[in-house]
């Protein structure tokens, strides 16, 4: 068995972590890294039933998870001190919104970018109010700002020049080219608030725009975290709502993504045991072409297949050091009475 | 316009150390250190006792410090608000 | 990967697969005296490989890559495979070791305490240690040193020795060369050569060191000594860590005790003896 199927039968709760032999966790933990996926592995399972040495590295896994997750709250937190005095009121998306609302994927899940998604109508002062407030353009090129402007669903990138953290300001959930086009005004209309006063989107937009990011939007890379994604929101949602998987087949056909989601929830079914109802629980031709694009990484963690071989990296300025925010103004003359 | 109001973070989430003349300050919602000097970590203290703006938070730091021939203290202060509310360390309400 | 093996380092095991034998051949050479636990899972690995299937033939070059990767590095001639092999293990480590926090400093020990010497490569602290650790010393590292959250102690990392240029020279004059690697010329940061540490330095890689000083040296010009303050060596050490922030509050705390209980002091110097005899001076100062 390989690793990465390894790795899937431990998350999916088939194989218990003792059964594995000591070596077989090089693989484990190599494909757990290459699809970001070590932290959720290190929040499953008892820690008694693995070597000394890999318990060390989840627990190792676990406090770095939770600092991060710590530091796209604040990214969140800061994107409303700087919004909320003009009035703009945003949706989180994807990892940062599952950590404010404490969902199921939220357990050491690695979170990138701060994803938010605005009205369409709100874009423009959207970016004028984070300029305002210390973000700054990730590169100036007309070219890729016009394209940008003109077939994404997004603002290009924007950094924060003193926290160096990057924010993508969503209007849609999918490019604007793309011939699927949801209804973003229903999801910005219908996201429910966090009991930290954020707004996520409702749990089955949530499930559609994970579905989205999966299949829809781009090539499956970090497929399989995605796709985990949604295996955890909808069966703690299915748990808490039974009527959830009905709803959602009828929102999904709102926003077009009825063959969308139904994809991403069995894929997700195949792979990590999703229980599905009756008229979910089909069998496509077409499953089998992506369950191999999403299992094509050997026991090295490398992809093996070649459309994705675009490795996993830390990005650049994840490297740089937070500048050390040394005051430049002393004031010398205060002292004690 | 009013002078605009600045509330300090909620108890426990700035640790902070002196470090020589230095302070580093530890925001522990951030996880970022800010490394600061006088007044930053008087203003901060003196935050505490309640959001107020600039005049209310200078006319606080005159019971305890020496503010005499400091100039205008209230603009001053002011000043320092914005570069702790940019830090995150203190929020304007 | 076809050729592949495993190493430990300090806390760390590392598993090292390469499209090609040499580098692992000068690996296996280098690391014959660490101790092997060949049953113990990898907390890093490192892959050489070709970029593509006929480049590990023709005009081989050898792409670093492991589970964290610079998505700009550039690859090195097969030539200098050990180097790359020794790039990619320092790369896993300064990116994606989160138990310790992480000084890019090299360190020494003697009786149970540390010296630890930080800064940018260039700044000699390489061959100081290397130098140091030739004499009553044991070499804790010349890279990496890493700080224990919870107890404070420096913990070893002592890889093999990477000695640059004129080091290679000083060092050549001292030890056999049953310790040295192959002298890798015309690499992008020079000539180099890796050195072996004594066997009792590895044989007590596992025990830590109380830090008891910090020094940021800086080659060149007349000897000098500076004591700074803990908000200077708090600043610098900010600089030399590249997971403090990962770590967040124990990693801040931890940097924090290191600069209030460590005495710290910049020095230069002119060449390797002057910035021995000032690392003695300071010792000796420190035990006072």
């Amino acid at each position: 068995m390989s690793a990465v199927e390894t790795l899937i039968d431990l998350l999916a709760g088939r194989r218990a972590a003792a059964t594995l032999a000591p070596r077989d966790w090089d693989g484990v933990i190599g494909v757990a890294r290459a699809e970001a996926l070590l932290g959720t592995l290190a929040h499953r399972g008892d820690p008694a039933a693995v070597p000394a040495s890999v318990a060390a590295l989840f627990a190792d896994t676990r406090a770095a998870a939770a600092v991060a997750t710590t530091q796209a709250l604040w990214e969140a937190e800061m994107a409303r001190r700087a919004l909320a005095p003009h009035g703009i009121e945003f949706v989180l998306l994807k990892g940062t919104a599952y950590a404010a609302a404490g969902l199921a994927p939220a357990p050491g899940r690695q979170i990138g970018d701060l994803d938010i998604l605005v009205p369409w109508h709100d874009l423009a002062r959207t970016e004028n109010a984070l300029l305002i407030a210390g973000w700054e353009w990730v590169k100036e090129d007309a070219y890729d700002d016009a394209y940008y402007r003109d077939h994404m669903h997004e603002l290009p990138p924007l950094i924060h020049k003193a926290r160096d953290r990057m924010i993508d300001v969503h209007h849609m959930i999918l490019p604007r080219t793309h011939r699927i086009t949801p209804d973003a005004l229903a999801l910005v209309g219908d996201a429910v608030r966090t009991e930290g006063g954020f707004a996520v989107l409702c749990p089955t937009d949530m499930a559609c725009h994970c579905a989205a990011h999966l299949i829809a939007d781009g090539d499956l890379q970090g497929g399989l975290r995605n796709l985990w994604d949604f295996h955890a929101l909808t069966s703690a949602f299915a748990v808490a709502d039974r009527g959830f998987w009905g709803k959602l087949d009828e929102r999904a056909e709102m926003h077009g993504l009825e063959k969308t989601v139904h994809r991403a929830a069995r894929l997700a079914r195949d792979l990590y045991g999703t229980k599905l109802p009756s008229g979910w629980n089909r069998i496509r031709s077409g499953d089998g072409r992506y369950q191999r694009r999403l299992l094509a990484r050997d026991d090295w963690g490398r992809a093996t297949d070649p459309l994705l071989q675009q490795a996993f990296y830390i990005r650049s300025h994840w490297l740089r050091m937070p500048p050390a925010m040394l005051a430049r103004h002393l004031w010398t003359k205060w002292r004690k009475r | 316009m009013a002078d605009p109001q600045y509330r300090a973070a909620g108890e426990g989430a700035l640790r902070v150390e002196p470090l020589g003349d230095l302070v580093a300050i530890f925001d522990r919602r951030s996880m970022q250190t800010h490394l600061v000097v006088a007044p930053m970590p008087e203003i901060l203290a003196a935050l505490e006792a309640g959001s107020c703006d600039a005049a209310t938070l200078a006319a606080r730091l005159a019971n305890d410090f020496d503010l005499s021939g400091e100039g205008d203290v209230r603009a001053i202060i002011g000043e320092r608000l914005e570069e702790l509310a940019g830090m995150g360390l203190v929020e304007q309400v | 990967m076809k050729h592949r093996t495993r190493i430990a380092v300090g806390p760390v095991q590392f598993r090292i697969g390469s499209s090609w034998g040499a580098p692992i051949t000068a690996l296996k050479r280098l690391y014959v005296g660490y101790p092997q636990d060949a049953g113990r899972p990898a907390d890093a690995t490192v892959r050489l490989f070709a970029a593509r299937p006929w480049r590990r033939w023709l005009r081989p070059s050898v792409h670093i890559g492991g589970d964290y990767i610079v998505p700009d590095a550039l690859p090195l001639p097969l030539s200098m495979g050990l180097l790359a092999a020794e790039m990619g293990m320092n790369l896993q480590v300064a990116l994606g070791w989160r138990r310790h926090l992480l000084l890019h400093a090299s360190a020494v020990a003697k009786d149970g305490r540390a010296v630890m010497l930080s800064g940018e490569s260039g700044s000699g602290k390489s061959t100081l240690a290397a130098l140091l650790g030739e004499g009553d010393w044991r070499l804790m590292g010349d890279e990496f040193t890493l700080i224990d959250p919870g107890s404070g102690d420096a913990l070893a990392f002592p890889r093999a020795v990477s000695l640059k240029n004129e080091a290679i020279a000083e060092i050549e004059a001292r030890v056999g060369a049953d310790r040295l690697g192959p002298l890798l010329a015309g690499t992008p940061k020079g000539d180099i050569r890796y050195l072996i540490p004594r066997p009792d330095a590895i044989a007590a890689m596992h025990e830590p060191a109380r830090p008891a000083l910090l020094i940021f040296p800086r080659f060149g010009g007349a000897p000098a000594i500076e004591r700074i303050g803990e908000g200077e060596a708090f600043v610098r050490l900010t600089e030399a860590s590249t997971n403090y922030v990962a770590l967040g509050e124990a990693g801040f705390g931890a940097l924090m005790r290191l600069a209030r209980e460590t005495p710290a002091f910049t020095i230069a110097y002119p060449d390797s003896a002057s910035g021995m005899a000032i690392v003695e001076h300071l010792w000796a100062e420190a035990l006072r």
